[in-house]
């Protein structure tokens, strides 16, 4: 029970940041039904720029979680701007293998510049290099904040999505785009905006892996961009609880299958999950059923 | 005209050529250096590299090889199999060089295998410790393959009965590298020794190269109370597992091989993480003898660090090399492998070795100790 507990602990922690990424995977689709590629290296340049901030720049953790997001959502409304508002009217292949073409652009583009080896953020000083032990328990600083931003930042989406003239406009244009502009609403400048939402996301996800693995390096983004893709899609791609509920989800199971099964399946598993949402319920867990108009 | 100026040029295109041959030929030797300077083992290539130049600097001061110069050639193979192939390949053909220095990893370094047979060029390495790099699967030895570190079934040997005897370890769980031979290879001999003798393996967990959360791993295993934990693997990681496993409150030794020895897993792992911490390594700046206390010393005054293990092999290896161009009797690739399969008690920083009729070294292997990331001990096993 209490090794349950602890591997809970884990699988909570590791799935809030996939639920991060998720969450920019979903939006993005919800509004133009493109799957951002380059997003999982948005989330990379977050951990290097928050890395930048405390190491170059001296500057406290919050701080430098505030200025990634920012420079993150800057950067995410210049690649919506650059690589795919030009393509608005092309194919969807063809944005398609514009992501890919971002996502490798980003990754090697950084590479160049900060050079291939891994490097580790510096070790953490007072508050958050406790480590906080309830009975048999041990839950370090690092997993309570991460928790604890990730429900923040989830809160914070949910009031802009719902309760601002914005994010009335992202839900119209996810609903309609076309019906949406007829109506007045600027769609450049929505699509831009949930690009913004999206990768402030990603950036505060990446300083968060930051200081709770100490590890970073130009290809980090890969992996999780692509496990937090399948809990977009587990959710139901294009809805927002879905990515978050996906996102925990996939954490938990990763976790469960080391703790309890065998270390090595662990990322079959995760794409195993994939294929079965793909033949079963393509729509995902809370998406519905639509028809395909002919 | 236009006929007679482009024979002209021909000619003249080809008298430089065959001029630029011969000049190179006379009082220079050319010796590839194909080595990880970027990329994942990084920290191996750079390493071994800085000795390498160390060790040809010493002998060029010294006149050279009978009167010849070394003229490094350096490449970086981005710590990739193919492009350490590709990169060998040019060291043959465009370069001429008489042998090839490195890679540091046994992937790397067995990639360009082929490329020395076929060209003979001899290659040697400082520190692939893969079990069959130096003979094909079949057990025929690589002619022109060569290295002076020691192997994987041997380090994953000696660890296991450190475990069993210095520790007095009863239970192990193991933590390695699915993704790379060297992982696979020292695992499996571990195991093999230390449930010889009479020690249990509680787990075997696996991870690949790139991952960063072992959390579920480690409270898998504080479950099952093993008494060490052996992680056959690179620093990248194991510098997060450590970290991950003493937060985890795991406070038992920690074991490991030579790819533990990087200043990088001080960084991941945090000095205070790294106490009750083993590896075997090639050797130890702890050694008092006098040629290695000569060798930090000259180290120090030109990088101004203290060497680590990939910068003594590196330079053992320029020097053992050299050594036995120096005894060639022509300076070609088959005389040169001639040369170096007869080397005996070769004096070298990382210890005295001999070659063995698998072109392997017979040499002694250091267990070291750190305390607080530092390295606080060290016991020598002879073969």
């Amino acid at each position: 029970m209490e090794q349950f507990l602890q591997q809970l602990i884990n699988g909570i922690s590791l799935g809030s940041i996939y639920a991060l990424i998720a969450l920019g995977y979903t939006m993005v689709y919800g509004v133009i039904k493109l799957i951002n590629f380059a997003h999982g290296d948005v989330y990379m340049l977050g951990a290097y720029i928050g890395y930048f901030c405390i190491t170059n720049l001296n500057l406290g953790f919050f701080p430098s979680l505030l200025i990634s997001m920012l420079v993150c959502a800057l950067l995410g409304a210049t690649i919506e701007k650059i690589a795919y508002k030009p393509l608005r009217n092309a194919s969807r292949i063809a944005v398609l293998i514009t992501a890919i073409g971002v996502s490798l652009f980003l990754e090697y583009g950084t590479m160049f510049f900060v050079k291939p080896d891994p490097r580790s953020y510096p070790p953490l000083t007072g508050f958050m290099a406790k480590t906080f032990r309830v009975g048999n328990l041990l839950i370090t600083s690092q997993q309570i904040l991460i928790i604890i931003i990730t429900v923040v930042l989830m809160i914070a989406l949910q009031l802009i999505v719902k309760r601002t003239r914005i994010g009335k406009a992202m839900r119209a244009v996810s609903l309609d785009g076309d019906a949406a502009q007829l109506m007045g609403i600027s769609v450049d400048r929505t699509i831009s905006f949930t690009f913004i939402l999206g990768s402030a996301l990603a950036g505060a996800a990446g300083i968060l892996v930051g200081i709770y693995y100490n590890s970073i390096n130009p290809l980090m983004g890969t992996m999780p961009g692509l496990k937090a893709f399948v809990a977009a899609v587990f959710g139901g791609i294009g809805i927002i609880p879905g990515a978050m509920i996906g996102g925990y989800f996939i954490g938990l199971v990763e976790v469960m299958v080391s703790g309890y099964g065998n270390s090595m399946y662990r990322d079959a598993v995760v794409f195993a999950i994939l294929i079965i949402i793909l033949i079963v319920k393509p729509s995902g867990l809370l998406g519905k059923e639509t028809r395909e108009k002919v | 005209m236009k006929k007679l100026l482009s024979c002209l040029m021909i000619c003249i295109l080809i008298t430089t050529m065959f001029a630029a041959c011969s000049s190179s030929n006379t009082d220079e030797i050319k010796i590839g250096i194909n080595y990880e300077l970027s990329g994942e083992n990084a920290t191996y290539g750079q390493g071994s590299v800085e000795g390498i130049e160390l060790a040809i600097e010493e002998i060029n001061a010294a006149g050279g090889i009978n009167g010849k110069i070394i003229i490094p050639v350096k490449y970086d193979n981005q710590s990739t199999p193919s492009e350490a192939t590709i990169l060998a390949n040019k060291l043959v053909s465009q370069d001429k060089v008489l042998a090839i220095l490195g890679p540091a990893t046994t992937g790397c370094f067995t990639s360009e295998i082929p490329v020395a047979n076929k060209n003979k060029v001899p290659i040697a390495t400082g520190s692939a410790t893969g079990d069959n790099v130096t003979f094909a699967a079949d057990g025929s030895v690589h002619e022109y393959v060569f290295r002076i570190c020691f192997f994987d079934s041997f380090q994953g040997q000696v660890m296991a009965n450190f475990a069993a005897e210095n520790l007095s370890a009863k239970n192990a769980a193991i933590i390695m590298d699915s993704s790379s031979d060297y992982g696979k290879g020292l695992a499996e001999n571990f195991v093999k020794t230390f449930t010889e003798s009479g020690g249990n393996i509680v787990a075997q967990e696996a991870y690949v190269a790139g991952d960063t959360d072992f959390n579920a791993i480690l409270t898998k295993i504080k479950a099952l109370n093993s008494d060490v934990i052996y992680i056959p693997g690179y620093y990248n990681e194991a510098g997060l597992i450590i970290k991950q496993a003493r937060n985890l409150g795991l406070n038992q030794p920690i074991l490991g091989a030579d790819g533990f020895d990087s200043p990088t897993l001080v960084d991941l792992a945090g000095a205070s993480a790294l106490n009750d911490v083993y590896f075997t390594n090639h050797y130890s700046s702890l050694d008092e003898d006098p040629m290695v206390l000569e060798f930090i010393k000259t180290f120090e005054a030109r990088y101004g660090k203290k060497p680590d293990a990939f910068n003594a092999l590196g330079y053992d290896l320029a020097r053992f090399v050299a050594d036995a161009i120096g005894r060639a009797e022509k300076l070609t690739g088959e005389a040169v492998k001639d040369a170096l399969e007869a080397t005996e008690n070769f004096a070298g920083v990382t210890g005295t070795l001999s070659v063995d009729e698998n072109h392997n070294p017979v040499k002694s292997i250091v267990v070291i100790g750190l305390k607080d990331g530092k390295q606080y001990s060290s016991v020598k096993i002879d073969p």
